[in-house]
Protein backbone atom coordinates (compact mmCIF):
# COMPACT_ATOMS: atom_id res chain seq x y z
CA UNK A 1 0.00 0.00 0.00
CA UNK A 2 1.57 3.65 -0.79
CA UNK A 3 1.52 6.00 1.70
CA UNK A 4 3.09 8.68 0.07
CA UNK A 5 2.54 11.39 2.85
CA UNK A 6 3.99 9.59 5.54
CA UNK A 7 6.27 7.14 3.88
CA UNK A 8 9.31 9.13 5.28
CA UNK A 9 7.81 10.01 8.60
CA UNK A 10 8.98 7.79 11.89
CA UNK A 11 6.65 8.42 15.01
CA UNK A 12 9.88 8.63 17.41
CA UNK A 13 12.51 9.71 15.14
CA UNK A 14 13.72 13.22 14.10
CA UNK A 15 12.54 14.22 10.96
CA UNK A 16 14.72 14.07 7.93
CA UNK A 17 17.33 16.94 7.41
CA UNK A 18 17.05 18.56 4.03
CA UNK A 19 20.36 16.64 2.92
CA UNK A 20 18.14 13.25 3.75
CA UNK A 21 15.02 14.17 2.49
CA UNK A 22 17.06 14.77 -0.81
CA UNK A 23 18.57 11.57 -1.03
CA UNK A 24 15.08 9.97 -1.13
CA UNK A 25 13.95 12.38 -3.91
CA UNK A 26 13.01 15.64 -1.79
CA UNK A 27 12.56 18.42 -3.44
CA UNK A 28 12.44 17.16 -6.99
CA UNK A 29 9.09 18.39 -7.85
CA UNK A 30 10.32 21.66 -7.31
CA UNK A 31 13.36 20.87 -10.13
CA UNK A 32 10.76 19.76 -12.46
CA UNK A 33 8.23 22.63 -12.07
CA UNK A 34 10.88 25.40 -12.66
CA UNK A 35 12.64 23.48 -15.27
CA UNK A 36 9.73 22.41 -17.49
CA UNK A 37 6.54 23.27 -16.29
CA UNK A 38 4.33 26.99 -16.56
CA UNK A 39 2.43 27.43 -13.56
CA UNK A 40 -0.99 26.96 -15.01
CA UNK A 41 0.13 23.73 -16.24
CA UNK A 42 0.74 22.75 -12.78
CA UNK A 43 -2.89 24.46 -11.76
CA UNK A 44 -4.19 22.07 -14.31
CA UNK A 45 -2.10 19.27 -13.27
CA UNK A 46 -3.18 19.56 -9.27
CA UNK A 47 -6.96 20.15 -10.79
CA UNK A 48 -6.87 17.00 -12.97
CA UNK A 49 -5.75 15.12 -10.28
CA UNK A 50 -8.60 15.76 -8.39
CA UNK A 51 -7.22 17.00 -5.00
CA UNK A 52 -9.55 18.23 -2.60
CA UNK A 53 -9.19 20.11 0.43
CA UNK A 54 -7.97 18.27 3.29
CA UNK A 55 -8.76 20.65 5.62
CA UNK A 56 -12.79 19.79 6.12
CA UNK A 57 -14.16 21.84 3.49
CA UNK A 58 -12.98 18.78 0.67
CA UNK A 59 -12.89 21.93 -2.58
CA UNK A 60 -11.45 21.16 -5.73
CA UNK A 61 -7.40 22.62 -4.83
CA UNK A 62 -6.78 23.29 -8.27
CA UNK A 63 -9.84 24.72 -9.08
CA UNK A 64 -9.41 27.10 -6.13
CA UNK A 65 -6.01 27.95 -7.40
CA UNK A 66 -7.79 29.01 -10.71
CA UNK A 67 -9.30 32.27 -9.22
CA UNK A 68 -5.90 33.85 -8.54
CA UNK A 69 -5.67 36.58 -11.17
CA UNK A 70 -2.30 35.81 -13.38
CA UNK A 71 -0.32 37.65 -16.11
CA UNK A 72 1.33 40.90 -15.33
CA UNK A 73 -1.51 42.91 -14.75
CA UNK A 74 -2.25 40.81 -11.25
CA UNK A 75 -1.55 42.54 -8.07
CA UNK A 76 1.50 41.70 -5.81
CA UNK A 77 2.33 40.44 -4.05
CA UNK A 78 0.83 37.50 -3.99
CA UNK A 79 0.46 35.47 -0.63
CA UNK A 80 0.08 31.88 0.13
CA UNK A 81 -0.45 30.49 3.61
CA UNK A 82 -0.62 27.12 5.16
CA UNK A 83 -3.49 27.10 7.07
CA UNK A 84 -1.72 24.83 10.01
CA UNK A 85 -3.43 25.61 12.73
CA UNK A 86 -5.16 22.70 13.54
CA UNK A 87 -8.07 23.18 16.37
CA UNK A 88 -10.69 21.21 15.19
CA UNK A 89 -11.16 19.20 18.17
CA UNK A 90 -10.38 15.41 18.25
CA UNK A 91 -8.07 16.24 15.38
CA UNK A 92 -4.68 15.26 15.94
CA UNK A 93 -3.27 14.93 11.43
CA UNK A 94 -1.26 17.97 10.62
CA UNK A 95 0.56 17.69 13.95
CA UNK A 96 1.98 14.18 12.76
CA UNK A 97 3.05 16.14 9.19
CA UNK A 98 4.63 19.01 10.74
CA UNK A 99 6.43 17.16 13.38
CA UNK A 100 7.27 14.38 11.52
CA UNK A 101 8.14 15.71 8.17
CA UNK A 102 8.81 19.70 7.75
CA UNK A 103 10.17 19.72 3.58
CA UNK A 104 7.50 17.97 2.51
CA UNK A 105 5.37 20.95 3.29
CA UNK A 106 8.07 23.63 2.27
CA UNK A 107 8.28 21.70 -0.97
CA UNK A 108 4.27 21.08 -1.08
CA UNK A 109 4.43 25.39 -0.22
CA UNK A 110 6.80 26.08 -2.94
CA UNK A 111 4.91 23.87 -5.94
CA UNK A 112 1.71 26.03 -4.75
CA UNK A 113 3.35 29.58 -4.80
CA UNK A 114 4.69 29.16 -8.08
CA UNK A 115 1.09 27.77 -9.47
CA UNK A 116 -0.19 31.37 -8.22
CA UNK A 117 2.78 33.05 -8.78
CA UNK A 118 2.58 34.07 -4.84
CA UNK A 119 5.90 35.53 -3.34
CA UNK A 120 5.86 35.57 -0.03
CA UNK A 121 4.36 32.92 2.49
CA UNK A 122 3.15 31.97 5.76
CA UNK A 123 3.13 28.70 7.84
CA UNK A 124 0.08 29.68 10.10
CA UNK A 125 0.94 27.44 13.08
CA UNK A 126 -1.21 26.48 16.27
CA UNK A 127 0.56 28.10 19.56
CA UNK A 128 0.38 24.80 20.66
CA UNK A 129 3.04 22.98 18.57
CA UNK A 130 6.12 24.00 19.81
CA UNK A 131 8.15 20.74 18.69
CA UNK A 132 6.37 21.50 15.13
CA UNK A 133 7.51 25.10 15.67
CA UNK A 134 10.94 23.90 16.40
CA UNK A 135 11.01 21.75 13.53
CA UNK A 136 9.90 24.13 11.07
CA UNK A 137 12.06 26.90 11.71
CA UNK A 138 14.84 24.87 11.28
CA UNK A 139 13.73 23.21 7.84
CA UNK A 140 13.21 27.32 6.56
CA UNK A 141 16.57 27.84 7.21
CA UNK A 142 18.00 24.94 5.87
CA UNK A 143 15.81 25.40 2.58
CA UNK A 144 17.01 29.28 2.19
CA UNK A 145 20.54 28.07 2.67
CA UNK A 146 20.22 25.19 0.16
CA UNK A 147 18.36 28.11 -2.26
CA UNK A 148 15.08 26.52 -2.59
CA UNK A 149 13.42 29.21 -0.69
CA UNK A 150 14.95 33.41 -1.32
CA UNK A 151 15.75 35.32 -4.64
CA UNK A 152 16.31 33.13 -7.72
CA UNK A 153 15.38 30.00 -6.89
CA UNK A 154 17.47 27.46 -8.35
CA UNK A 155 18.47 29.80 -11.44
CA UNK A 156 14.65 30.36 -12.20
CA UNK A 157 13.85 33.75 -12.07
CA UNK A 158 10.78 32.99 -9.26
CA UNK A 159 11.19 34.37 -6.03
CA UNK A 160 9.52 33.00 -2.51
CA UNK A 161 9.98 33.84 0.91
CA UNK A 162 8.91 31.92 3.95
CA UNK A 163 7.68 32.95 7.29
CA UNK A 164 6.60 30.98 10.30
CA UNK A 165 3.65 32.52 11.92
CA UNK A 166 2.37 30.84 15.37
CA UNK A 167 -0.78 32.23 16.87
CA UNK A 168 -2.38 33.26 20.71
CA UNK A 169 -5.37 30.47 20.24
CA UNK A 170 -8.77 31.01 18.88
CA UNK A 171 -10.43 28.33 16.64
CA UNK A 172 -12.21 30.61 14.45
CA UNK A 173 -8.61 31.46 13.14
CA UNK A 174 -8.99 28.07 10.94
CA UNK A 175 -11.76 29.61 8.70
CA UNK A 176 -9.43 30.96 6.39
CA UNK A 177 -10.40 34.69 6.19
CA UNK A 178 -10.61 35.03 9.84
CA UNK A 179 -6.62 33.39 9.37
CA UNK A 180 -5.96 36.13 7.29
CA UNK A 181 -7.38 38.75 9.76
CA UNK A 182 -4.93 37.34 12.61
CA UNK A 183 -1.91 37.25 10.17
CA UNK A 184 -3.18 40.92 10.10
CA UNK A 185 -2.88 41.11 13.54
CA UNK A 186 -6.74 42.35 13.86
CA UNK A 187 -8.98 40.02 15.47
CA UNK A 188 -10.04 36.78 13.64
CA UNK A 189 -13.35 37.65 12.84
CA UNK A 190 -14.19 35.97 9.62
CA UNK A 191 -14.85 38.81 6.32
CA UNK A 192 -17.54 38.90 3.82
CA UNK A 193 -17.12 36.87 0.90
CA UNK A 194 -16.67 38.28 -2.05
CA UNK A 195 -14.34 39.26 -2.16
CA UNK A 196 -12.75 36.27 -2.22
CA UNK A 197 -9.43 35.93 -0.56
CA UNK A 198 -7.55 34.57 -4.19
CA UNK A 199 -8.95 38.36 -5.27
CA UNK A 200 -8.27 40.27 -1.94
CA UNK A 201 -6.56 38.21 0.72
CA UNK A 202 -4.07 38.99 3.00
CA UNK A 203 -2.63 42.72 3.08
CA UNK A 204 -5.81 43.20 0.15
CA UNK A 205 -4.01 41.37 -1.81
CA UNK A 206 -4.28 38.05 -3.87
CA UNK A 207 -4.16 34.75 -1.49
CA UNK A 208 -4.28 31.51 -1.43
CA UNK A 209 -4.83 29.23 2.27
CA UNK A 210 -4.38 25.91 1.79
CA UNK A 211 -4.23 23.14 4.66
CA UNK A 212 -1.13 21.29 5.70
CA UNK A 213 -2.07 18.01 4.41
CA UNK A 214 -3.56 19.55 0.88
CA UNK A 215 -0.22 20.89 0.68
CA UNK A 216 2.01 17.54 1.32
CA UNK A 217 -0.03 16.25 -1.52
CA UNK A 218 1.79 18.39 -3.89
CA UNK A 219 5.40 17.46 -4.24
CA UNK A 220 3.89 13.62 -4.96
CA UNK A 221 1.02 14.77 -7.62
CA UNK A 222 3.96 16.47 -9.66
CA UNK A 223 6.14 13.79 -9.41
CA UNK A 224 3.49 10.99 -10.25
CA UNK A 225 1.01 12.65 -12.56
CA UNK A 226 -2.84 13.15 -11.81
CA UNK A 227 -3.46 9.59 -12.94
CA UNK A 228 -1.51 7.74 -10.21
CA UNK A 229 -2.80 10.20 -7.67
CA UNK A 230 -6.02 9.25 -8.68
CA UNK A 231 -5.39 5.61 -8.31
CA UNK A 232 -4.49 6.12 -5.09
CA UNK A 233 -7.70 6.06 -3.78
CA UNK A 234 -10.52 2.96 -3.88
CA UNK A 235 -13.76 4.54 -4.54
CA UNK A 236 -14.25 8.08 -6.89
CA UNK A 237 -12.11 10.34 -4.73
CA UNK A 238 -8.48 10.54 -5.32
CA UNK A 239 -5.38 10.30 -3.03
CA UNK A 240 -4.54 8.87 0.16
CA UNK A 241 -5.52 10.61 3.53
CA UNK A 242 -4.53 10.39 6.98
CA UNK A 243 -6.89 9.08 9.22
CA UNK A 244 -7.33 8.95 12.82
CA UNK A 245 -9.29 7.60 15.81
CA UNK A 246 -9.48 8.65 19.40
CA UNK A 247 -12.08 7.49 22.31
CA UNK A 248 -12.08 4.30 23.97
CA UNK A 249 -10.31 2.37 21.22
CA UNK A 250 -7.61 -0.24 22.13
CA UNK A 251 -5.07 1.17 19.83
CA UNK A 252 -6.56 5.26 19.05
CA UNK A 253 -4.13 6.67 16.45
CA UNK A 254 -3.23 8.36 13.08
CA UNK A 255 -2.83 6.44 9.72
CA UNK A 256 -2.08 7.45 6.17
CA UNK A 257 -4.58 4.93 4.38
CA UNK A 258 -6.02 4.48 0.51
CA UNK A 259 -9.29 7.54 -0.04
CA UNK A 260 -12.78 5.43 0.09
CA UNK A 261 -11.07 3.00 2.84
CA UNK A 262 -14.86 2.04 5.28
CA UNK A 263 -15.06 3.35 8.49
CA UNK A 264 -15.09 -0.47 9.92
CA UNK A 265 -11.51 -1.25 8.86
CA UNK A 266 -10.30 1.84 10.19
CA UNK A 267 -12.14 1.16 13.57
CA UNK A 268 -10.90 -2.39 13.50
CA UNK A 269 -7.66 -3.09 11.78
CA UNK A 270 -5.86 0.08 12.89
CA UNK A 271 -7.83 1.33 16.16
CA UNK A 272 -7.91 -2.47 17.14
CA UNK A 273 -11.53 -1.84 17.81
CA UNK A 274 -13.35 -0.91 21.04
CA UNK A 275 -11.51 -1.70 24.81
CA UNK A 276 -13.04 -3.85 26.96
CA UNK A 277 -16.02 -3.31 28.34
CA UNK A 278 -17.12 -0.61 25.97
CA UNK A 279 -19.44 -0.93 23.32
CA UNK A 280 -19.91 1.20 19.92
CA UNK A 281 -22.45 3.54 19.98
CA UNK A 282 -21.42 6.17 17.22
CA UNK A 283 -18.62 8.46 15.91
CA UNK A 284 -18.38 11.82 14.61
CA UNK A 285 -16.40 11.09 11.44
CA UNK A 286 -14.38 13.98 10.66
CA UNK A 287 -14.32 16.46 13.56
CA UNK A 288 -16.48 18.12 16.20
CA UNK A 289 -17.90 19.88 13.87
CA UNK A 290 -19.47 17.14 11.82
CA UNK A 291 -22.68 14.63 11.97
CA UNK A 292 -22.96 11.43 14.14
CA UNK A 293 -22.52 8.22 12.28
CA UNK A 294 -24.11 4.85 13.71
CA UNK A 295 -23.49 1.14 13.34
CA UNK A 296 -25.67 0.96 10.27
CA UNK A 297 -22.89 3.12 8.69
CA UNK A 298 -19.96 1.28 9.71
CA UNK A 299 -19.64 -0.22 6.24
CA UNK A 300 -19.12 3.21 3.99
CA UNK A 301 -16.06 4.00 2.92
CA UNK A 302 -14.46 7.18 4.31
CA UNK A 303 -14.92 9.56 0.85
CA UNK A 304 -16.07 12.99 0.47
CA UNK A 305 -19.65 11.44 -1.53
CA UNK A 306 -19.96 9.03 0.92
CA UNK A 307 -20.08 10.62 4.05
CA UNK A 308 -22.15 13.58 2.80
CA UNK A 309 -24.68 11.00 1.26
CA UNK A 310 -25.21 9.38 5.03
CA UNK A 311 -25.86 12.92 6.49
CA UNK A 312 -22.69 13.95 7.28
CA UNK A 313 -18.96 15.06 6.62
CA UNK A 314 -15.98 13.58 6.27
CA UNK A 315 -14.44 17.03 7.61
CA UNK A 316 -10.70 16.38 8.98
CA UNK A 317 -11.15 12.58 8.96
CA UNK A 318 -10.24 11.98 12.32
CA UNK A 319 -12.90 10.31 14.15
CA UNK A 320 -14.38 10.53 17.63
CA UNK A 321 -15.89 7.40 19.22
CA UNK A 322 -18.95 7.91 21.67
CA UNK A 323 -18.86 4.59 23.98
CA UNK A 324 -22.15 3.40 25.54
CA UNK A 325 -20.48 4.55 29.04
CA UNK A 326 -20.35 7.73 27.60
CA UNK A 327 -23.19 10.11 28.17
CA UNK A 328 -24.40 11.24 24.82
CA UNK A 329 -25.77 14.42 25.97
CA UNK A 330 -22.72 14.92 28.20
CA UNK A 331 -20.93 14.66 25.03
CA UNK A 332 -22.72 17.13 22.84
CA UNK A 333 -22.63 19.61 25.77
CA UNK A 334 -18.84 19.39 26.09
CA UNK A 335 -18.66 20.46 21.98
CA UNK A 336 -21.39 22.92 22.13
CA UNK A 337 -19.42 24.65 25.35
CA UNK A 338 -16.17 24.63 22.95
CA UNK A 339 -18.55 26.28 19.98
CA UNK A 340 -20.07 28.97 22.19
CA UNK A 341 -16.91 29.76 23.71
CA UNK A 342 -14.96 29.88 20.64
CA UNK A 343 -17.72 32.12 18.49
CA UNK A 344 -15.98 35.26 17.49
CA UNK A 345 -19.21 36.82 18.64
CA UNK A 346 -19.39 38.87 15.33
CA UNK A 347 -23.27 37.38 14.42
CA UNK A 348 -25.73 37.72 16.37
CA UNK A 349 -27.21 34.46 16.03
CA UNK A 350 -24.15 33.00 16.54
CA UNK A 351 -22.69 35.12 19.75
CA UNK A 352 -26.61 34.31 21.48
CA UNK A 353 -27.79 30.86 19.96
CA UNK A 354 -24.67 28.60 21.02
CA UNK A 355 -24.97 29.70 24.22
CA UNK A 356 -28.55 29.29 25.08
CA UNK A 357 -27.68 25.84 23.45
CA UNK A 358 -24.98 25.07 26.30
CA UNK A 359 -27.23 26.21 28.59
CA UNK A 360 -30.48 24.07 27.47
CA UNK A 361 -28.48 20.91 27.43
CA UNK A 362 -26.77 21.82 30.75
CA UNK A 363 -30.10 22.05 32.08
CA UNK A 364 -31.25 18.75 30.62
CA UNK A 365 -28.01 17.14 32.14
CA UNK A 366 -28.30 17.79 35.51
CA UNK A 367 -31.92 16.70 35.03
CA UNK A 368 -33.79 19.69 35.10
CA UNK A 369 -34.76 19.23 31.90
CA UNK A 370 -38.13 20.06 30.27
CA UNK A 371 -39.94 18.60 27.28
CA UNK A 372 -39.89 21.73 25.45
CA UNK A 373 -36.21 22.29 25.80
CA UNK A 374 -35.86 19.42 22.57
CA UNK A 375 -38.31 21.41 20.58
CA UNK A 376 -36.25 24.15 21.60
CA UNK A 377 -32.97 22.66 20.28
CA UNK A 378 -34.24 21.44 17.27
CA UNK A 379 -35.16 24.94 16.55
CA UNK A 380 -32.15 26.15 17.12
CA UNK A 381 -30.24 23.24 14.70
CA UNK A 382 -32.28 24.97 11.88
CA UNK A 383 -31.89 28.55 12.21
CA UNK A 384 -28.40 28.01 13.35
CA UNK A 385 -27.80 26.07 10.47
CA UNK A 386 -26.17 27.16 7.03
CA UNK A 387 -26.98 30.33 5.86
CA UNK A 388 -28.39 31.91 8.83
CA UNK A 389 -25.06 32.84 10.33
CA UNK A 390 -22.24 34.82 8.89
CA UNK A 391 -19.30 32.15 8.84
CA UNK A 392 -19.64 28.13 9.10
CA UNK A 393 -19.11 27.65 12.92
CA UNK A 394 -22.49 27.63 14.33
CA UNK A 395 -24.00 25.42 11.34
CA UNK A 396 -20.97 23.61 11.90
CA UNK A 397 -21.49 23.15 15.61
CA UNK A 398 -25.16 22.26 14.79
CA UNK A 399 -23.99 19.22 12.92
CA UNK A 400 -23.26 17.16 15.93
CA UNK A 401 -26.26 18.49 17.92
CA UNK A 402 -28.92 17.79 15.09
CA UNK A 403 -27.69 14.32 14.38
CA UNK A 404 -27.11 13.57 18.06
CA UNK A 405 -30.80 14.84 18.52
CA UNK A 406 -31.53 12.13 15.76
CA UNK A 407 -29.74 9.12 16.84
CA UNK A 408 -29.87 9.28 20.60
CA UNK A 409 -32.75 11.18 20.92
CA UNK A 410 -34.11 8.61 23.58
CA UNK A 411 -31.04 8.92 25.97
CA UNK A 412 -31.67 12.83 25.91
CA UNK A 413 -36.07 11.90 26.90
CA UNK A 414 -34.56 9.90 29.30
CA UNK A 415 -32.62 12.70 31.29
CA UNK A 416 -35.81 15.06 30.98
CA UNK A 417 -38.00 12.40 32.38
CA UNK A 418 -35.76 10.78 35.03
CA UNK A 419 -35.14 14.36 36.41
CA UNK A 420 -31.13 12.95 36.38
CA UNK A 421 -28.10 11.85 34.14
CA UNK A 422 -28.70 7.98 33.78
CA UNK A 423 -24.71 7.37 33.24
CA UNK A 424 -22.63 8.31 36.41
CA UNK A 425 -22.87 11.39 38.11
CA UNK A 426 -19.32 11.18 38.39
CA UNK A 427 -18.86 11.50 34.73
CA UNK A 428 -21.12 14.64 34.38
CA UNK A 429 -19.62 17.56 32.54
CA UNK A 430 -19.42 21.15 34.15
CA UNK A 431 -18.57 23.54 32.30
CA UNK A 432 -15.77 25.33 33.01
CA UNK A 433 -17.53 29.26 33.12
CA UNK B 1 8.11 51.29 29.42
CA UNK B 2 9.03 49.15 26.75
CA UNK B 3 13.21 48.45 26.78
CA UNK B 4 15.39 48.58 24.02
CA UNK B 5 15.40 45.01 23.11
CA UNK B 6 11.77 44.51 22.93
CA UNK B 7 11.95 47.93 20.90
CA UNK B 8 14.21 46.19 18.85
CA UNK B 9 12.50 42.89 18.77
CA UNK B 10 9.27 44.37 17.73
CA UNK B 11 10.88 46.67 15.07
CA UNK B 12 11.83 43.20 12.80
CA UNK B 13 7.91 42.21 12.86
CA UNK B 14 7.13 45.61 12.22
CA UNK B 15 9.61 45.42 9.25
CA UNK B 16 7.79 42.19 8.03
CA UNK B 17 4.70 43.50 7.29
CA UNK B 18 2.90 46.46 5.61
CA UNK B 19 2.15 48.93 8.65
CA UNK B 20 3.18 49.18 12.17
CA UNK B 21 0.02 48.03 13.96
CA UNK B 22 -0.26 44.72 11.96
CA UNK B 23 2.40 43.48 13.93
CA UNK B 24 0.56 43.99 17.06
CA UNK B 25 -0.24 40.27 18.11
CA UNK B 26 3.73 39.69 17.49
CA UNK B 27 4.56 42.94 19.88
CA UNK B 28 2.06 41.57 22.96
CA UNK B 29 3.73 38.27 22.56
CA UNK B 30 6.91 39.80 22.89
CA UNK B 31 6.17 41.77 26.19
CA UNK B 32 4.16 38.65 27.57
CA UNK B 33 7.22 36.78 26.87
CA UNK B 34 9.24 38.96 29.39
CA UNK B 35 6.44 40.26 31.71
CA UNK B 36 4.01 36.62 31.83
CA UNK B 37 1.34 38.86 30.94
CA UNK B 38 0.52 41.90 29.66
CA UNK B 39 -0.65 44.67 32.02
CA UNK B 40 -2.80 47.84 31.40
CA UNK B 41 0.13 49.79 31.02
CA UNK B 42 1.94 47.54 28.52
CA UNK B 43 -1.00 47.45 26.57
CA UNK B 44 -0.49 51.01 26.58
CA UNK B 45 3.00 51.35 25.48
CA UNK B 46 2.66 48.73 22.93
CA UNK B 47 -0.48 50.47 21.39
CA UNK B 48 1.92 53.59 21.59
CA UNK B 49 4.39 52.15 19.98
CA UNK B 50 2.21 50.50 16.96
CA UNK B 51 -0.06 53.48 16.33
CA UNK B 52 -3.16 51.90 17.46
CA UNK B 53 -5.70 53.29 20.63
CA UNK B 54 -5.43 51.12 23.19
CA UNK B 55 -9.10 50.34 23.12
CA UNK B 56 -8.48 48.61 19.57
CA UNK B 57 -5.34 46.99 21.05
CA UNK B 58 -7.34 45.15 23.51
CA UNK B 59 -10.15 44.25 21.68
CA UNK B 60 -7.30 42.58 19.82
CA UNK B 61 -5.33 41.40 23.35
CA UNK B 62 -8.75 39.79 24.73
CA UNK B 63 -9.93 38.20 21.57
CA UNK B 64 -6.98 35.34 21.94
CA UNK B 65 -7.06 32.81 24.60
CA UNK B 66 -3.25 33.08 25.46
CA UNK B 67 -2.40 36.42 25.66
CA UNK B 68 -2.70 37.06 29.46
CA UNK B 69 -4.34 40.29 30.60
CA UNK B 70 -4.21 39.51 34.11
CA UNK B 71 -0.90 38.19 35.94
CA UNK B 72 -0.28 34.48 35.93
CA UNK B 73 2.07 32.41 38.15
CA UNK B 74 5.91 31.23 37.12
CA UNK B 75 4.31 28.08 35.10
CA UNK B 76 0.77 27.93 33.35
CA UNK B 77 -0.86 24.73 33.32
CA UNK B 78 -3.06 24.55 30.35
CA UNK B 79 -5.93 21.24 31.09
CA UNK B 80 -7.29 20.13 27.66
CA UNK B 81 -11.44 20.17 28.03
CA UNK B 82 -12.42 19.05 24.51
CA UNK B 83 -14.43 16.66 23.32
CA UNK B 84 -11.27 13.18 23.08
CA UNK B 85 -10.30 14.16 27.01
CA UNK B 86 -13.75 14.42 27.95
CA UNK B 87 -14.50 10.59 26.85
CA UNK B 88 -10.99 9.64 27.68
CA UNK B 89 -12.09 11.21 31.72
CA UNK B 90 -10.37 14.52 31.72
CA UNK B 91 -12.20 15.14 34.48
CA UNK B 92 -10.42 12.87 37.44
CA UNK B 93 -7.11 15.36 36.24
CA UNK B 94 -9.11 18.34 36.52
CA UNK B 95 -10.52 17.31 40.42
CA UNK B 96 -6.97 16.04 41.10
CA UNK B 97 -5.49 19.42 39.95
CA UNK B 98 -8.10 21.61 41.96
CA UNK B 99 -7.45 19.55 45.11
CA UNK B 100 -3.17 19.25 44.90
CA UNK B 101 -3.12 22.70 44.25
CA UNK B 102 -6.17 24.61 45.99
CA UNK B 103 -7.26 26.13 43.05
CA UNK B 104 -9.90 27.00 40.56
CA UNK B 105 -9.83 27.44 36.65
CA UNK B 106 -8.61 31.08 35.91
CA UNK B 107 -6.77 31.26 39.48
CA UNK B 108 -2.98 31.04 40.53
CA UNK B 109 -1.65 29.43 44.12
CA UNK B 110 -1.07 31.67 46.56
CA UNK B 111 3.26 31.14 46.29
CA UNK B 112 2.46 32.12 42.34
CA UNK B 113 3.80 28.67 41.06
CA UNK B 114 0.85 27.81 38.83
CA UNK B 115 -1.98 29.08 36.90
CA UNK B 116 -4.37 26.47 35.96
CA UNK B 117 -6.52 27.46 33.26
CA UNK B 118 -8.61 24.95 30.40
CA UNK B 119 -7.96 24.64 26.93
CA UNK B 120 -9.15 23.73 23.39
CA UNK B 121 -8.20 20.65 22.30
CA UNK B 122 -4.01 20.39 22.03
CA UNK B 123 -4.32 18.36 19.07
CA UNK B 124 -2.74 15.11 20.69
CA UNK B 125 -6.34 13.70 21.01
CA UNK B 126 -5.33 9.58 20.38
CA UNK B 127 -2.84 10.17 23.51
CA UNK B 128 -5.72 11.84 26.06
CA UNK B 129 -6.23 13.24 28.18
CA UNK B 130 -3.87 15.56 27.68
CA UNK B 131 -1.87 18.60 29.69
CA UNK B 132 0.61 21.32 28.79
CA UNK B 133 2.97 22.59 31.12
CA UNK B 134 4.77 26.59 29.50
CA UNK B 135 5.96 24.82 26.54
CA UNK B 136 5.78 21.12 28.26
CA UNK B 137 3.15 18.69 26.66
CA UNK B 138 2.08 15.62 29.00
CA UNK B 139 -0.09 12.70 27.54
CA UNK B 140 -2.27 9.68 28.41
CA UNK B 141 -2.25 11.16 31.88
CA UNK B 142 -3.48 9.37 35.51
CA UNK B 143 -3.90 11.22 38.33
CA UNK B 144 -0.81 9.44 39.51
CA UNK B 145 1.23 11.04 37.72
CA UNK B 146 0.39 14.36 38.13
CA UNK B 147 3.21 14.70 41.49
CA UNK B 148 5.94 13.69 39.51
CA UNK B 149 4.89 16.42 36.53
CA UNK B 150 4.35 19.24 39.10
CA UNK B 151 7.22 18.88 41.08
CA UNK B 152 8.87 19.40 37.93
CA UNK B 153 8.45 23.23 38.17
CA UNK B 154 9.51 25.23 40.87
Amino acid sequence: MEKPLTQHIVPGRAPLSLKEYEKVGGYQSVRKILKGMTPQEVQALVKESDLKGRGGAGFNTGLKWSFVPMGDDAATPKYLVANADEMEPGTFKDRVLLEGNPHQLIEGMIVAAYAIQASISYVFLRWAYKVAAREITIAIQEAYEAGYLGQNILGSGFNLDMHLHTGVGRYMCGEETALLNALEGKRANPRAKPPFPQVSGLFGKPTIVNNVETLCCLPHIVNNGAEWFKKLGLTADAGTKLFGVSGRVKTPGCWELPMGTTIREILEDYAGGMQDGYLFRGLLPGGASTDFLVEEHLDLPMDYPSIQAAGSRMGTGTMIILDDQTCPVGFTLNLQHFFAQESCGFCTPCREGLPWVERILLAIDKGEGKPEHLLTLDFHTKYLGPGNTFCALAPGAMEPLQSALKYFREDFERHIHEHHCPWSKAKAWQPSI
Amino acid sequence: MLTAEEKHQIDHEISLVPAPKNACIEALKIVQQNHGWVSDESLKDVADYVGMSSAELDSVATFYNLIFRRPVGRHVILLCDSISCYVMGYEGIKEALHEKLNIQYGQTTADGRFTLLPNCCLGTCDCAPALMIDNDLYRNLTVEQLDEILNKYT
